[in-house]
């Protein structure tokens, strides 16, 4: 998909729906049920729920999420945050 | 009938070399063994240290049509049980009161990995050899056709604590007069690239080496290897003049029923008190001149502060008196051969006098304020030692030693 002239703010909400809509699919729960001020802790994703998610992630932005940032990811939003940094390094 | 148990003869097999005098003469001088790897391709994984057994050369052991039937698990199995035959000083063809019990977590993984991978990448077939040195018990077996022993004979696969419930039973067996000799410990060779990658993908292999209980600890180092102890009973082993390495006193096992992956310190704790209990023994008693504790000291985040919460839970306002080291920080984690492996250290300890340190330890936690010997072996007289192991899964065994 080309992000090509939308713009930075048009770039993160396709991130964040992306992201969301793995959440939903991993933790088999509806994507309106997820928003970005959720913890894990909040949508019951445990460690190894949140190893096995980022390993989607991984597949789903073709990027690689090394161990110690995997580590500080405890909510949806440091998750795509970690994305857009991880994507904005790949591009660069 | 209850007799004491003592252990007569040990093998082992480890990243230090094939015998249980370089492992010994190695983590008690706190060195560590991890380095890098050469079983896989470099760069093909996001951590490159383990602790391999890289000197392990099977022609010196097995000839050309042996090898061929033994996946290297197998092999070090082999290997481990006649050098704890040959220091128990038994000959072979022990009959039917002879057990052997072994651990193992996963078989003979790189004979899977080749075969698998050989035919997915085209290959119609697969070796007839593959399903033989695939079963977990390739090692057991293996060992009973070499001594003649024909009595009870089986391996136990709990992950990380496979090797102390393989001896945790086979101790029970000789204790209850079920058998008159069991050999018993483990063997794992986890090095296969399919298996490594499945651990990358859990996140829990440090990129640098393995640090129980320092404050910036980064995971555990996968090791291999193999250990087997030859337990009879006390008595017996007295009258035929054995050299006694020890005693193992005591075994306790629970499980968690709590997660697939976190440890819970409720749930090591209970295994450590049936452990004690088994030994006839308290956390009192066991800590009064300084206590041993072989902890199963990971070097993940989540191990090494639920078990100083176990270990203090367990012996409360005893606990400082007690040391406790983590020697996965030398030998590796060596999977189904990890309680092996250390039960042949926290003997030797016992025996010798001297407590194995925790190496590579860099900054205590807050969250393991134990004695953790950190990096130096230091000389102290015990009476008795406690080796854990904690599986994924949440299966906890745990075995209690006790000085001859």
């Amino acid at each position: 998909m080309s992000e090509a002239g939308t713009g930075p703010g048009r770039a993160t909400g396709l991130v964040d729906a992306r992201v969301i809509a793995v959440i939903a699919r991993m933790q088999k729960i509806p994507v309106d049920s997820i928003n970005l001020d959720q913890s894990f802790e909040d949508l019951k994703i445990d460690s190894l729920d949140g190893i096995n998610l980022m390993f989607e992630i991984e597949n789903e932005f073709g990027i690689e999420i090394p161990d110690e940032e995997a580590k500080q990811i405890g909510s949806v939003r440091q998750m795509t945050e970690g994305i857009e940094k991880l994507l904005a390094l790949k591009q660069a | 009938m209850s007799r004491r148990v003592a252990v007569t003869g040990i093998g082992v097999v480890s990243a230090f070399g094939d015998t249980f005098g370089e492992f010994w003469t190695g983590i008690a001088a706190g060195v560590s063994a991890i380095r890098p790897m050469t079983l896989v391709p470099p760069g093909s994984l996001r951590f490159a240290n383990a602790a391999e057994a890289a000197g392990f050369n099977p022609t010196r052991h097995f000839d050309d049509k042996e090898i061929l039937y033994l996946d290297r698990f197998a092999q070090f199995a082999a290997v481990a049980a006649r050098e704890a035959m040959a220091s128990a000083r038994l000959d072979a063809h022990l009959g039917d009161r002879a057990a052997i019990v072994t651990g193992c977590c996963t078989g003979g993984q790189s004979t899977e990995d080749e075969n698998f991978h050989s035919l997915y990448a085209g290959n119609q077939r697969v070796s007839p050899v593959t399903i033989p040195r695939v079963m977990g018990n390739a090692g057991a077996s293996r060992i009973s056709r070499e001594f003649g022993i024909t009595g009870p004979v089986y391996t136990v696969s709990t992950a990380c604590s496979s090797s102390n419930h393989a001896i945790g039973q086979a101790f029970w067996m000789v204790r209850s007069g079920a058998v008159d000799l069991a050999l018993a410990g483990g063997s794992e060779a986890p090095f296969s690239l399919g298996f490594l990658k499945s651990w990358e993908a859990m996140r829990v292999v440090a990129p640098d080496t393995c640090r129980p209980f320092s404050l910036d600890r980064r995971g555990l180092i996968l090791g291999e290897g193999a250990a087997m102890l030859m337990l009879e009973p006390l008595e017996a082993a007295r009258a035929r003049g054995a050299q006694i390495w020890g005693e193992i006193a005591g075994f306790g096992m629970s499980s968690d029923a709590h997660h697939l992956t976190q440890p819970l310190a409720e749930g090591a704790a209970r295994a450590m008190r049936a452990a004690l209990a088994d030994a006839v023994t308290t956390p009192e008693v066991f800590s009064r001149d300084a206590g041993y504790i072989n902890a199963h000291g990971t070097g993940t985040t989540a191990n090494d502060a639920t078990e100083t919460e176990a270990i203090r839970g367990v012996f409360d306002g005893h606990a400082h008196r007690l040391l406790v080291s983590s020697t996965k920080s030398m030998h590796g984690h060596a999977l189904g051969a990890a309680g092996a492996l250390e039960a042949a250290a926290t003997l030797a300890a016992l025996r010798g006098g001297i407590i194995p340190p925790t190496a590579n330890f860099t900054a205590p936690d807050p969250a393991c304020d134990l004695d953790v010997v950190p990096n130096h072996s230091r000389a102290a007289e015990v009476e008795w030692g406690m080796s854990n192991s904690f599986a994924f899964g949440g299966l906890n065994a745990v075995l209690v030693f006790r000085r001859a």
